[in-house]
């Protein structure tokens, strides 16, 4: 156990070493999130009809949870690279933990969510987003958002396992990741969308998890949406933590 | 555990889907051997490999390494091997001293002590300039170099190389040579999976050759030459000769037929006093015209043809290798 702890620290180390060095990455996690609250904020928010709120303060909460999504993809891509690259072999040949290059790469996605949460935020306040909530209200929407964010990367590390490209990883990654969050309350009111999406949406965990930050940050009403995306996060950990490790075990350099 | 022997398999089969990529593979190594594994691209070189590595599971047969279960003792035996492979398996966004001190904490020691080992490490292969410099602006031999340093980063008695200089250039090559022959030196034992047969000629001690998944001789590399007999008549040809006519020239010096191929003529003469004088009578007799001309021990390429019926760096394509087994 304390092999699995060290093991993982020395890998997110070597992680957020790295991140710097392959700036395409970095861009990612900075530009791309401030583009998207930009297009949405400015082409979109004014067609989108979203009552009690203004559009930004609406938006916010979903287009930062979509880009905690997103944030996985570090994982995915990241793990894709060590089996092309071999290194995955090094690693497995090594009397480490065999959990600790998934813990690792998940753990280093914490810090570069928070990188992209802060610029974010920062981006949303300077275009006019404002918390309706208390300080611990508003801390408790970034760790869950935080602690969605990491459990969604165990799913995106089982996806980087599970094919055999980095570009397979995007494709199939937006593919996942795009319905699941547009089909959702991220980006408009749910009741807007037709029967069908309608009720896909109002059981999509991304759904619960941006209605709970909206709780959280605009005090909109709760409907256990906290609790919900507490364990969905620990539901999809569970499912996937386990899935990844054993495409880990039998994962195979070129 | 030292009266051990350093690599043991038995009976190891490992299938692919369809593909049976080892066949019943035995083999021993004592401990400070050298065993050179020699075959053409999917041969089961890599596979066998990365079984005695734990990577792979195998589906029938046992191997040990240094006595201990490649299945059953996985954990332990990972203290004691290092594996350097064909794809140089280090982080290129990371220095050489990072990669190295990474694998060493990996291993279990300290920062400080893991970054001392990486020094001394980038010190003996000749990579202390490039130590601070992300691995992504390295040469490939500057790679391979740091990828077998990381392999030795916890001094593991026994090491796995597969194809440690594939895709090298000579000088690279070489030098990597150097490297691994001052390993062996200090008494680590090796498992070094090679096409080239000069590598495996020049590090191995024994030589185990592979074709489809089974071991197809063993030795070391002058029993596998003795094999095939006698010494190797070449002979460059005139531009003008005809081939046809050295090849009946020479025929009665051997027990099998000459091959001609390209104006160079080669055969397997009986015996090697008086060869080249009659080989030059012959020739000279059918009015042959002869460029260039010698005699010398038959090569591991030579042992490969005869053994498997192709040569070692083609493709194999369907060789029926019953035959030679």
């Amino acid at each position: 156990m304390r092999r699995l702890v060290s093991d993982t620290l020395i890998i997110a180390e070597r992680n957020l070493i790295r991140l710097p060095r392959a700036p395409e990455l970095l861009i990612g996690f900075t530009l791309q999130p401030i583009m998207f609250v930009l297009l949405f904020r400015y082409v979109f928010g004014g067609a989108i009809r979203t009552p009690g709120y203004s559009y930004v303060d609406f938006l916010l909460p979903g287009i930062i949870v979509q880009n905690t999504a997103f944030g996985g993809f570090a994982t995915a891509l990241g793990l894709n690279e060590d089996v092309q690259k071999g290194l995955i072999d090094r690693f497995r040949s090594l009397p480490m933990s065999r959990a600790a290059v998934l813990g690792g790469r998940t753990l280093s996605d914490v810090a570069t969510n928070s990188l992209s949460l802060t610029i974010l935020l920062v981006t949303g306040v300077l275009i006019g987003f404002t918390f309706h909530a208390s300080f611990p209200e508003a801390a408790a929407g970034v760790g869950l958002l935080l602690l969605f964010g990491y459990a969604f990367s165990w799913f995106l590390a089982f996806i980087g396992l599970l094919v055999s490209s980095p570009e397979s990883v995007n494709s199939v990654g937006f593919i996942a990741v795009f319905p699941l969050t547009f089909i959702s309350s991220a980006f408009v009111p749910v009741a807007s969308m037709p029967a069908g999406l309608r009720d896909f949406a109002e059981v999509n965990p991304f759904t619960i998890v941006v209605d709970a930050i909206r709780h959280l940050w605009l005090g909109a009403p709760a409907h256990n949406n906290v609790w919900g995306a507490v364990v969905w996060s620990f539901v999809i950990v569970a499912v996937f933590a386990p899935l990844a490790v054993a495409r880990y075990r039998r994962a195979a350099g070129r | 555990m030292s009266d051990r022997p350093g690599i043991e398999v038995s009976g190891l089969v490992k299938r692919f889907g369809d593909v049976l990529a080892l066949d019943g593979v035995d083999l021993i190594a004592r401990q400070g051997q050298v065993v050179g594994l020699l075959g053409p691209n999917g041969a089961g070189k890599t596979t066998l490999v990365r079984v005695l590595a734990t990577l792979l599971k195998p589906d029938a047969g046992t191997a040990h390494v240094l006595g201990l279960d490649v299945q059953r003792d996985a954990a332990a035996l990972r203290e004691r091997i290092g594996l350097a492979g064909q794809y140089a398996a280090v982080d290129e966004n990371l220095t050489g001293l990072e990669n190295l001190t990474m694998v060493g904490r990996l291993y279990g020691a300290k920062r400080a002590a893991a970054k001392a080992r990486g020094r001394e490490l980038l010190e003996r292969f000749d990579l202390v300039e490039a130590a601070s410099r992300p691995t992504k602006t390295y040469s490939g031999g500057m790679r391979r170099r740091l990828d077998l340093a990381a392999a030795l980063v916890a001094k593991p008695p026994v090491l796995f190389l597969d194809e440690p200089t594939t895709g090298l250039d000579p000088r690279s090559r070489l030098s990597l040579w150097a490297v691994i022959e001052g390993l062996v030196a200090e008494g680590t034992t090796v498992l070094l999976t090679t096409q080239n047969l000069d590598e495996a000629d020049r590090l191995a001690e024994t030589i185990a050759v592979i074709d489809h998944g089974r071991l197809i001789a063993e030795g070391t590399s002058d029993q596998l030459k003795d094999r095939l007999g006698g010494e190797r008549l070449e002979v460059r040809l005139d531009d003008a000769a005809d081939p046809a006519v050295a090849v009946r020239a020479l025929a009665p010096m051997s027990d099998e037929l000459p091959s001609a191929e390209a104006g160079l003529v080669r055969v397997s003469v009986r015996g090697r006093d008086g060869a080249i004088v009659e080989a030059v009578r012959r020739l000279s007799e059918a009015e042959v015209g002869v460029d260039d001309l010698a005699l010398r021990r038959p090569t591991l390429d030579d042992v490969f043809l005869a053994l498997t019926g192709h040569a070692a760096e083609e493709a194999p394509a369907g060789q029926a290798h019953d035959e030679v087994a």
